[in-house]
């Protein structure tokens, strides 16, 4: 019971701030400005459905590059001492105690015309443009998210049985064979939450693709950034479309768990 | 003695294993011989596991040789190696089910996919598991999922299986019964069984031969009867089976004396007036009427145990433990015979009379009459004692005057647990520091194989000055 007492300012707040606000949004997104029932905000969102594509898009590019960078470096780190660990965990973190924009500008400074980055490809001859294009995005994205995805990945590698992995080379594994019948199988729950993790987040995110991204990478976060203020019933009906699909997403990233689990 | 005849499978020669600088194994020989089932015993922390694992490959001995039918495999990984392990912990995969687990090995042999079905399903009908072959392996009881080890380990037809402590997680009756069914599988797979385990109980049920380890040694090495019957040292006595095991001098040859009394025996070879540890097992005491008994004594105890009765005879301050089908009244005086031949004598585990220590007088203070030496990089503070500094001074510390609880940090701070026997009187204790060993008795039951401070108790000790430091020096 005493438990139970303990979580209440936690229920209050998520249905003061949560809850509440979702029925809002729901509510809104199905009336017009008058505030009479209608589906014109949904008509409207209609019109941003390559926005949405796009946004998707960019977002499953920075998960799937993120999984790429980050299980390699989950499973380095398990093979290190303690206190290598450490470091390098400290060392993946330690972008995140920075504020996000200034992160993003960080990234913007780096790529831009005669930047760092330009100014040192032009001595070895090469010429070319880094912002402004999907490219950027996609590396703004996977900077800002990588750690998210290497840490619950880490957390479960770590995890595993060191007797599970003697029992695989006992019965005739080499390294190789361990990995892929003992440690990626048992690993798959740390990706999938890494991926959740990445991509919930990059599908909705905003100010990203604005500075990093040129004219057609405009992403779905910073459509409803920007009509919100002027429109709010399709701002709404944009969001809830996005909660939707979220939440599908969230839906089939859990089945495909419990299927390998039993695999 | 038939297992003679059969080829030597698996050998360890000198092996030598240290861990952060602490000797695990120490001189390891042992031979194992084709389709034997072999138990490595002994107290945790013997170094029996560690054995195992270096015939499995998991530890690399510091020096000494591993030959494996003649070829030496030092270094050889472990999936090289025509060995498979059951683990303690069973170390099942949980994300395959029973069929997969179990053909997790041939698998990776690339044994086509027919003959594993065949494989496997044979092997789990031989560890009864039929119809299993879907289940997940976390929804399975512990003795299913043991046998699903058992199985994994088999179906790849290793030359030897490796198994530690793999019935230790069972409760007892499941355990008794899959005591018999491992003897059994292995005796229709006719393979190599090394088994580890601390339950001498299931050592003498399961195995043709028997290693007794402490502290990174090899004690013995024989088959159950011989190590029951004829234990070399006071350890494999007491921790094979129930013993009495007494102090007693040999006088001669075939005559021993044990509380007071002189006893005929058989063993020959002792010397004279040689201190020995004798055992004499409970079963073997015969209760007799005070008159005829060579000794005599007290009941204290008795209880019934369906079979016999145990019953705890006092002899003078000595408790002997008689086991018996005839039950004694409860405090009256019997006597007790045993026929020579069931007198066993040993060598004792540590030849010495008292706690010797040699040392210079690294400091010492007259006025407050007390002097310090070291002992293993530790100063030592002798109280109400003066001798001048530097000279050299021999200590005798009685068994009674050492003791592992007291306040600080004690003389020396962690000292080895090596082996506790009980003598009827007192627990004879063995401990080991960095450089020596020494004896101490105690009234209560200490943990072996564990550290501890030691404490010295100078008032009961006896100095001798062997040589003046100012004389030595000019």
């Amino acid at each position: 019971m005493k438990s139970r007492k303990l979580s209440i300012p936690y229920i209050l707040w998520m249905l003061i701030f949560t809850m509440i606000p979702v029925v809002m949004i729901g509510m809104t997104a199905f009336r017009d400005k008058a505030g009479n029932f209608s589906l014109t905000p949904f008509v409207k969102a209609f019109e941003y459905k390559n926005v949405f594509l796009k946004s998707l898009w960019i977002a499953l590019l920075s998960t799937a590059i993120c999984l790429i960078l980050a299980y390699p470096v989950a499973y380095l780190l398990t093979k290190m001492k303690k206190s290598t660990q450490n470091t390098v965990q400290l060392i993946i973190m330690i972008p995140m105690w920075m504020n996000f924009l200034l992160r993003i500008y960080a990234w913007k400074i780096l790529l831009q015309k005669n930047g760092p980055l330009d100014m040192a490809l032009s001595i070895l001859g090469i010429h070319g443009t880094y912002i402004g294009n999907t490219g950027a995005v996609v590396v703004g994205m996977v900077y800002e998210y990588l750690p998210f995805m290497v840490l619950p990945i880490f957390t479960v590698m770590s995890k595993i049985d060191t007797n599970l992995i003697e029992a695989a080379q006992d019965l005739g594994s080499n390294g190789l064979a361990v990995f892929k019948k003992v440690i990626f199988p048992l690993s798959i729950p740390g990706v999938i939450s890494g991926i959740t993790m990445v991509f919930v987040p990059s599908a909705s995110t905003f100010l990203v693709a604005e500075h990093l991204g040129g004219m057609n990478d405009l992403m779905i976060g910073d459509v409803i950034d920007r009509i919100f203020l002027t429109d709010q019933n399709t701002g709404s009906a944009i969001s809830l479309i996005l909660m939707v699909f979220i939440l599908i997403f969230l839906v089939l990233m859990n089945l495909f768990g419990d299927e390998e689990a039993i695999a | 003695m038939e297992q003679n005849n059969k080829k030597v499978i698996v050998s360890l020669k000198d092996i030598f294993v240290k861990f952060d600088g602490e000797v695990i194994l120490n001189n390891i020989n042992l031979d194992i011989r084709e389709k034997e089932f072999v138990t490595i015993l002994g107290p945790s922390g013997c170094g029996k596991t560690t054995t195992l694992r270096i015939i499995g490959g998991f530890v690399e001995p510091d020096s000494g040789d591993i030959i494996f039918d003649g070829e030496r495999i030092n270094g050889l990984p472990p999936h090289k190696r025509n060995v498979n392990t059951v683990f303690q912990k069973y170390s099942l995969f949980p994300h395959l089910n029973v069929f997969d687990n179990v053909a997790f090995g041939l698998k990776l042999k690339k044994v086509p996919k027919a003959e594993i079905k065949r494989k496997v399903l044979k092997m789990l009908a031989i560890v009864d598991l039929k119809g299993y072959e879907k289940r997940s392996v976390a929804k399975l009881s512990g003795g299913q999922q043991q046998r699903v080890a058992i199985a994994r380990a088999l179906v790849c037809d290793p030359e030897i299986i490796l198994l530690d402590e793999p019935l230790g997680a069972l409760d007892l009756k499941l355990r008794k019964s899959m005591q018999l069914e491992l003897k059994e599988i292995q005796q229709q797979t006719e393979k190599t069984f090394i088994y580890v385990t601390h339950d001498q109980e299931e050592a003498l049920t399961m195995s043709d031969r028997v290693v007794v380890m402490n502290n990174g040694v090899i004690e013995q090495i024989g088959t159950p009867e011989d190590i029951y019957n004829e234990p070399v040292n006071a350890f494999v006595a007491d921790f094979i089976g129930e013993a009495n095991i007494l102090n007693g001098v040999m006088i001669d040859d075939c005559r021993v004396r044990i509380l007071g009394k002189e006893l005929r025996c058989v063993d020959k070879g002792f010397g004279t007036n040689t201190p020995v540890d004798v055992v004499i097992r409970p079963e073997d005491m015969i209760i007799t009427t005070p008159e005829d008994g060579q000794l005599i004594g007290k009941v204290e105890n008795v209880t019934f145990k369906g079979v016999h009765y145990e019953m705890s005879v006092r002899v003078g301050k000595c408790e002997i433990l008689v086991h018996s089908t005839d039950s004694a009244e409860l405090g009256s005086t019997v006597g007790l015979k045993v026929i020579p031949f069931n007198i066993q004598i040993m060598n004792k585990l540590l030849p010495i009379s008292s706690n010797t220590i040699e040392t210079t007088v690294t400091y010492s203070n007259e006025a407050e009459q007390y002097f310090e030496f070291e002992l293993e990089d530790e100063t030592v503070n002798v109280p109400k004692k003066y001798f001048p500094e530097g000279s050299r001074v021999r200590i005798h510390l009685p068994f009674d005057a050492l003791s592992i609880t007291g306040e600080g940090d004690g003389d020396l701070k962690d000292v080895y647990i090596e082996s506790v026997v009980y003598k009827g009187e007192h627990n004879e204790i063995i401990l080991e520091s960095d450089e020596r060993k020494w004896l101490m008795l105690s009234d209560t039951d200490e943990q072996v194989a564990t550290y501890v401070p030691l404490y010295f108790d100078f008032g009961k000790a006896s100095f001798e000055l062997m040589s003046d430091g100012e004389e030595e020096t000019s």
